[in-house]
């Protein structure tokens, strides 16, 4: 290959001054030019500590030992300059509120070019020119409020594209975006790729990713690189799910089904994935795993009537609503960002009145009662733990509800020992909050509301940011406590959580409410799914791809077969 | 990390204000002295100037409440504009005896003295001297009504300088602590 | 709390075209002018222009309402206030005593003290037609660079225009964690024990912080990626040369500076107009 190599770890190693052990080692890796590249790998194996070597953060903003050397652009890292390097590689980091500094867009993307004293008609030029590439030219002049969480990134890519950087470095692009949007925004990396642009994406949603093509997939676990090849190699390995990264359902079901998959079956693609040697395997398994649910009947808990809700008189958020929850079931609520979901939520909790509707629960009207005092029925948790912690130690903050309620010392330390058992945190009970995982914070938060004894507990993005082994920890642990009867409602995107874990799912967008039916069924249903922006699930596309006369019975059954699966490993 | 102005530096004096104009204007709290709001601000500043030096202490203080005034008044009332940034600026004299320390998650009785002290100092520089002077000097305002306003800012403020700011310090430092020699209890 | 920072409206007025930093300057000017004089009559002047110049920017009565009833409020109070600790102020400040009448012990009322009120309020008064014109006719982006246009450090810039830029996002934050707070039982109420108290704004207070140190820092990574501060200088984007209209505008309100300041040394002699002698 006579391409030039534009990033190269030799022997590199990383060790931050505050830890006491290396976060990379041994690292041997060559970027080429033009090469369009996904590193994965779980949260904590190393993928952002090895991104943020390429864009010189590490060791400019975040001090450390480096071992080896890496040469980004022929340059050495180490004894370049923060600035030198910005130059060369732009970062577009995962939270577009975070690095959307400008007052407005045009003034945001022109960030760079002011730090580099370009004249202003030049700048201005130049800015119109980037902007009509990631299609924003008609929104120089708004203010960042005013930008959906898809438009806000592609200001972002459009402000280091505007310094004609030769690498792009996207970090976890699709966090906080909704499946459609997050679809469209790896459509527009595609699109900007070039040969002499190299593109490296790290993220751990790899079918999201894979919706276009890369060149290669690097796993990296524990900093160190567990497979560096193309993605139907690294895929037919089977080797993802061990590390933490989940495989494209498809390929799942493919497993399931008892397929060996090779990397001449393509499968880093449904488009391309070769299913012809497999279609009875699929067939057959289904015909013997095939089975209806029964209908369950359930005692219905909570009425939300007639719900109607407008910020300011002009714009209507939420537009005669109407659905129930039944006692002991998991829901969920799906939607388009800003489409009402957690105003609905905070509608339900007592946060904000309806214009017109009321929340019914037990054949009771809640408008009757304080936040506090619904709070004892409806408990939330809020999608960022660090929005809610405010004492140090975990006791404390799983206490603070009770004391608060005057409940007497004895009874507050049984129930918060209790509660914390539920959650497996018992044994943590005398530390700090500051010494957990995120995932465990998560943990103190719901502990700390469960300890309330609310009958319904809704949770805001429970999974959002969080890998697959943490998302599975944080799922697993709210499907035990359903099991034991406590009924949950999750406001998300993840179309994985949803399918996989909820029965039922409510579709609200702009306002209204499309849908309210099985997880499944949602995600099979492309109108539905492209006016919500979800995306519809990959095993519906296997289905058809396969010949199942009942694709909408194939998805029904990989979701029970998965379950018991699931349930067998645990 | 205090010694120049970087780019955190920047950005928490940026948003520090935005919180100390949160606070100063939109959050009121009532004192024990009747008709009087406690400005839960002024503890926001100091620990903003306790971590990031005296320059982000008093511009987070100096433009939070010029902000403030814009938005009720119409226009700051400089005098005391500047005092609530000379408050801020006084901690973050001291910066340099608590920032390291708290970044390592170590915030004990001694950064707890230092840090009242210079708040102490702080607010009687602001509230006794600097405020009243200029109230006299720009506004013509009679002595008295200065000094008795400024008595009670004073009290006020460096209470809740002390008590905020340490809580904050506090909390923050305990942010920065590792898991260490923690161990499970059965 | 749904709030956004200045209701900046973008009009196209004489006032509006105007840059940020030759509004700042006159606004100072004027200020200052005011400030450094108790001459009713250089007061009303400058109110008189400044309520020209209102009409003129198009700034419709509802958008000041609120602020016009803070204002009136804190005059009233400092009117008392003024009254009750110095009720024989305007007597030692103008060398006359006029009694008009008299209300108890040595409360009583004159035409010094009052007509000094009346200038004090007058002169309060006048300042916040000028603010208001200053915050609603300029654009914040525009005005973090025009402040860097007349020498002010650009770092110093860039702290004020972030907190412009994410004042809605902490008030957002602030929101949701005092909802999410009071769910858990903790309520702001006036009858709670002052310690009570404390501890419940720091259930809010802690949590704020922590996040806006959280964002401190993402932020200043991206900023560094982005090369702020490679050189001592920078452009910006959003700046608007100076014009004719400009400069007349600064010299303008120089001169009523200026005047003002003759008017203090050369005629009255003092910072006081005295019509009493």
């Amino acid at each position: 290959m006579d391409k030039k190599v534009v990033i190269e770890f030799s022997n590199f190693g990383f060790q931050y001054f505050s830890q006491s052990e290396p976060t990379l080692h041994d690292i041997n890796l060559k970027i080429y030019e033009g090469e369009k590249i996904l590193i994965a790998g779980p949260s904590g194996s190393g993928k952002s500590t090895l991104g943020n070597c390429i864009n010189g953060l590490i060791p400019f903003a975040y001090k450390g030992k480096i071992t080896g050397s890496l040469k980004v652009a022929g340059i050495e890292t180490k004894s370049a300059s923060l600035f030198k390097l910005s130059t060369k590689v732009g970062t577009v980091l995962q939270d577009s509120d975070g690095q959307f500094f400008g007052l407005n867009v045009g003034e945001d993307i022109a960030f760079s070019l002011e730090n580099d004293m370009v004249p202003q008609e030049e700048m201005k030029q130049k800015v119109e020119k980037i902007a009509e590439i990631v299609d924003m030219k008609d929104h120089l002049q708004n203010d960042p409020h005013a930008l959906s969480g898809g438009q806000k990134q592609r200001v972002s890519l459009a402000g280091v594209m505007v310094d004609d950087v030769d690498i792009l470095l996207f970090d976890e692009p699709l966090a906080n975006l909704d499946p459609k949007t997050g679809k469209t925004a790896i459509e527009l990396i595609d699109q900007i790729a070039n040969e002499n642009r190299t593109i490296i994406i790290i993220e751990h949603r790899l079918e999201d990713v894979l919706h276009r093509s890369v060149d290669r997939i690097i796993l990296v676990d524990e900093g160190r690189i567990i497979i560096d090849d193309t993605p139907d190699v690294v895929l037919a390995s089977g080797i993802l799910a061990k590390y933490g990264v989940r495989e494209p359902l498809y390929m799942t079901a493919a497993k399931y089904a008892g397929a060996v998959i090779t990397p001449q079956m393509h499968p880093a693609s449904l488009d391309t994935f070769d299913v012809s040697s497999m279609k009875d395997r699929i067939l057959s398994w289904y015909e013997a795993n095939h089975i209806r649910e029964k209908q369950k009947h359930l005692k219905e808990m909570l009425k939300i009537e007639d719900i109607c809700y407008s910020y300011d008189g002009v714009k209507t958020v939420l537009n005669h609503i109407n659905a129930s929850v039944y006692e002991g079931e998991m829901l969920s609520i799906v939607g388009k960002n800003g489409a009402g979901k957690t105003t609905l939520a905070s509608i339900v909790c007592g946060f904000i009145k309806p214009d017109e509707g009321r929340i019914m629960m037990d054949e009771e009207d809640l408008s009757k009662y304080t936040i506090s005092e619904r709070a004892e029925k409806i408990g939330i948790v809020m999608q960022n733990p660090n929005q809610m912690i405010s004492k140090t130690m975990i006791f404390d903050e799983v206490a603070l509800g009770l004391k608060v309620r005057n409940i007497p010392e004895e009874e507050i330390k049984k129930r918060v020992y209790d509660v914390l058992k539920i959650c497996g945190l018992y044994e943590f009970r005398n530390w700090p909050v500051s010494a957990l995982s995120f995932g465990q914070k998560k943990r103190v938060t719901i502990a700390s509301i469960l300890v309330l004894n609310p009958q319904i507990l809704i949770l805001d993005e429970p999974t959002a940011g969080q890998d697959y082994h943490h998302y599975s920890e944080i799922m697993e642990f709210l499907k035990t406590l359903n099991e034991n009867g406590q009924t949950i409602i999750m406001i998300t995107h993840d179309m994985h959580l949803m399918l996989e874990y909820t029965d039922r799912a409510i579709v609200i967008t702009d306002g209204q409410k499309l849908a309210d039916e099985k997880a499944f069924a949602v995600l099979c249903d492309t109108e539905l799914t492209e006016k919500a922006n979800l995306k519809e699930t990959s095993l519906f596309a296997l289905a058809n791809k396969a010949g199942v006369s009942d694709p909408l019975g194939f998805v029904e059954c990989f979701i029970h077969y998965d379950r018991k699966e699931r349930e067998n490993e645990g | 990390m205090n010694s120049k102005f970087s780019t955190k530096t920047i950005v928490a004096t940026g948003l520090g204000a935005a919180v100390f104009f949160l606070f100063f204007n939109f959050v009121k709290i009532p004192s024990p002295v009747p008709e009087t709001n406690l400005q839960i601000a002024y503890g926001i500043s100091c620990f903003f100037a306790a971590i990031f030096g005296p320059l982000a202490g008093f511009l987070i203080g100096f433009v939070g409440h010029a902000l403030s005034d814009f938005i009720s008044y119409g226009s700051p009332w400089w005098s005391w504009v500047v005092a609530s940034g000379i408050s801020a600026l006084v901690v973050g004299f001291v910066s340099g005896k608590i920032a390291p320390a708290v970044e390592e998650g170590r915030f004990t009785f001694n950064e707890m003295k230092i840090f009242a002290i210079a708040a102490v100092i702080g607010n009687a520089l602001a509230w006794l001297l600097v405020a009243p002077v200029l109230d006299i000097v720009i506004y013509a305002e009679p002595v008295s009504t200065v000094f008795l306003q400024g008595i009670t800012a004073f009290i006020l403020d460096a209470i809740v300088s002390c008590v905020i700011g340490i809580i904050l310090l506090k909390a923050y430092a305990s942010t920065k602590t590792g898991q260490g020699s923690l161990s499970r209890d059965n | 709390m749904k709030v956004k920072l200045f209701s900046y409206s973008q009009l196209d007025t004489f006032v509006h075209r105007l840059s940020g930093v030759s509004k700042l300057f006159c606004f100072l000017f004027l200020t200052t002018a005011i400030m450094l004089t108790y001459d009713i009559r250089i007061i009303v002047c400058i109110m008189i222009l400044s309520l020209i110049m209102m009409k003129i920017s198009k700034i419709q009565f509802k958008q000041i309402k609120t602020m016009l009833i803070y204002v009136g409020l804190f005059l009233l109070f400092n009117f008392i206030l003024t009254y009750v600790v110095e009720p024989e102020y305007g007597v030692k400040i103008y060398g006359t005593k006029h009694v008009l009448f008299s209300i108890v012990g040595r409360y009583t009322v004159t035409q010094e003290q009052l007509f000094y009120q009346m200038t004090k309020f007058m002169k309060y008064l006048s300042v916040i037609p000028l603010g208001i014109i200053f915050v609603l006719t300029t654009n914040p982006s525009e005005f973090a660079s025009s402040l860097n246009g007349v020498g002010v450090s650009y770092k110093i810039c860039t702290a004020l225009s972030l907190t412009l830029r994410y004042f809605p996002d902490v008030a957002r934050d602030y929101t949701t964690i005092s909802l999410a707070q009071q769910a858990r039982g903790i309520e702001m109420s006036a009858k709670a024990k002052f310690t009570d108290r404390i501890k419940r704004v720091a259930a809010i207070l802690i949590p704020l912080i922590m996040t806006t140190m959280d964002r401190v820092e993402l932020i200043s990574n991206a900023m560094d990626l982005r090369g702020y501060g490679k050189n001592k200088k920078r452009t910006w984007y959003s700046q608007k040369p100076l014009k004719t209209a400009d400069y007349i505008s600064m010299a303008v309100s120089l001169l009523v500076l200026i005047g003002s300041l003759y008017v203090r040394f050369y005629i009255n002699h003092s910072m006081f107009y005295n019509p009493f002698i």
